[in-house]
């Protein structure tokens, strides 16, 4: 385990080595990670990660908060996947709370979990590729995003932060044209992943920085607490929304994509296929998207429909308590974990049978990820170390909450 | 779908992947099950935790090979006022489990578990950094979200959401 064996102070151990300080403000540790490297030379002797400077306190600030004023701080741990944490949140508090999910707003929250996972994807693709010299490839990804983004703003309002999943299903009807513009997108994205591929796959420089590099073997990634595609890459065939489904996952027909090798370049072909086959998923959700309400029949902790209240007494009542001593969540505990685009997001809700959550825990796919790091790009070149950190995908909102 | 309610008795439990081999191998170091909505919590003896991660990640029928997360619960005012908690998953086998330490107050240690999963370091750095829990026998128990030099533990219930002023 001599990866487990940290740098105990910033000094050199030998003459001829050098302590380097890479981030927290280096454009290619994606936010505000801080890596310090001992050097020799151009080759990394040890690294160690150092994170903490996105922490926010969401986890403390959630214990204040009403249940559902926990989703919008959902959204704000992974800016990248804010519909995955929302849905997470939901799925871990209807379970305390024992409530059924209307299938539409199941195969809504489908089809918007797996639009985030290319959104986020595309994200990764961009600034991997940026990292690494392909500079055009970025510029590809982001015009896509960009399709998403305006998705979901026509669904939610919000481009990015969406608080779109409630306790007991969506916030809003999709309003009307939605389905016919996400069906356009989801027929023409095959070819952009095309387009990528192009400029990638068989790209020699490409394969020359990233074959073989930062390898990774299914015993570590497990042993270490990797997921996801990072987990995927090294072989294990794992994946959470076909192995434990969860919001009506287990519907949809698609092929989870592994690979043998382990290294950055089957990171990337993981990923580059799970675009394609979220794609797939998007699509089945949009054919047979079924038809019926988007909330559960639960008036103590679903708010009314607009109409309702400005009509029924009954329903102005449930209104005004909700908002403002919010809804008991009988005691217990849940651990509710979905597959995020990074790996394992898993959410720990404490009830203590009041409104607000005694304890919200979040189980962060990055913080784990982030542990292969050492094991990765000790004994390699620093060029390396980026093309490493770029390959497990960290979002450090998400690392540090 | 209505709530039925947890089942505690061991006896109606103990054919449980999970809880199967914690009993055949020391049946004291369990205290108490838990089955609620289709979760199974063990309430495992601070004194063995270490060794009851071992059997469960090289349980032959079930292996836990995957640290899926380590945290803490206070429970300030009442003692003991810790629970560690543990989330297990077997990938083979599909299965989860919560293990769960209690822990007092006064001075809450307990045995690093990273010697049987490496990626206990930034997790039970976090539970140190933010609960203020020992770990003995981590590699390198310092801070990890909270500047070095903060005082307290954040995630405490009698730290104040605002922060010292």
């Amino acid at each position: 385990m001599a990866h487990l064996n940290p740098m105990s102070v910033l000094e050199p151990a030998q003459d001829r080595t050098m302590i380097l300080n890479m981030g927290p403000q280096h454009p290619s540790t994606h936010g505000v990670l801080r890596v310090i490297l001992e050097i020799d030379g151009e080759t990394v002797i040890r690294i160690m990660p150092d994170i903490g400077y996105l922490h926010t306190g969401i986890e403390k600030t959630c214990e204040a908060k009403f249940y559902q004023q926990v989703v919008p701080l959902t959204d704000r741990i992974d800016y990248l996947c804010p519909l995955t944490n929302n849905l997470c949140y939901c799925l871990a508090v209807e379970k305390l709370l024992g409530l059924e999910i209307p299938p539409k707003a199941q195969w809504m929250r489908v089809l918007l979990n797996e639009l985030t996972r290319i959104n986020s994807h595309l994200v990764w693709l961009g600034t991997h590729a940026l990292d690494i010299g392909a500079m055009s490839v970025f510029l590809y990804c982001f015009r896509e995003r960009e399709d998403i983004l305006r998705l979901f703003e026509m669904v939610s309002g919000q481009r990015m932060m969406t608080s779109y999943f409630r306790i007991g299903g969506l916030a809003l009807e999709p309003p009307l044209g939605f389905f016919d513009r996400v069906r356009a997108f989801v027929n023409h994205f095959p070819e952009k992943v095309d387009e990528y591929e192009n400029l990638l796959t068989t790209n020699p420089i490409w394969k020359m920085r990233t074959k073989g590099v930062a390898r990774i073997a299914a015993e570590d990634a497990i042993a270490l607490g990797a997921s996801g595609p990072t987990l995927r890459a090294s072989g294990v065939d794992f994946d959470l929304r076909r192995d434990m489904p969860y919001s009506g996952y287990d519907n949809f027909k698609f092929k989870v994509p592994i690979s043998q090798d382990g290294d950055v370049f089957a990171r990337y072909a993981c990923r580059v296929q799970e675009l394609r086959e979220s794609n797939a998923i998007a699509r089945q959700a949009l054919d047979g998207m079924p038809e019926g309400p988007i909330k559960a029949n639960a008036p103590k902790v679903v708010l009314p429909d607009r109409e309702k209240m400005k009509t029924e007494m009954e329903a102005l009542i449930y209104h005004f308590k909700i908002i403002t001593e919010g809804f008991s969540v009988p005691a217990g505990e849940v651990y509710q974990a979905v597959e995020s685009p990074r790996g394992e997001m898993g959410y720990y809700v404490i009830s203590d049978g009041t409104a607000k959550p005694y304890r919200v825990h979040m189980r962060a796919a990055c913080l784990a990820n982030l542990q292969l790091l050492p094991l990765m790009c000790e004994g390699r070149l620093i060029a390396d170390v980026v093309a490493a950190i770029g390959s497990i995908d960290i979002v450090l909102g998400e690392i540090d909450r | 779908m209505s709530l039925s309610p947890a089942i505690t008795d061991r006896e109606l439990l103990k054919a449980h992947p999970a809880l199967a081999p914690l009993l055949a191998w020391n049946p004291d170091s369990v205290h108490s099950v838990k089955f609620d909505r289709d979760e199974l919590t063990i309430y495992v003896d601070r004194s063995c935790i270490r060794e009851a991660c071992t059997l469960l990640r090289n349980d032959p029928n079930c292996p836990f090979t995957f640290l899926a997360d380590v945290t803490c619960v206070d429970w300030h005012p009442s003692e003991p006022r810790f629970e560690v908690v543990y989330h297990l998953l077997s990938i083979a086998n599909k299965e989860r489990v919560r293990l769960k330490v209690k822990l007092e107050g006064a001075s809450p240690v307990l045995e690093s578990v990273t010697s049987v999963w490496p990626a206990a370091n930034f997790f039970e750095r976090e539970v140190f950094d933010l609960f203020g829990i020992r770990f003995t026998g981590h590699p390198y128990l310092r801070r990890i979200q909270m500047p070095e030099d903060w005082e307290g533990h954040p995630l405490r219930k009698d730290y104040p959401v605002e922060g010292y002023r």
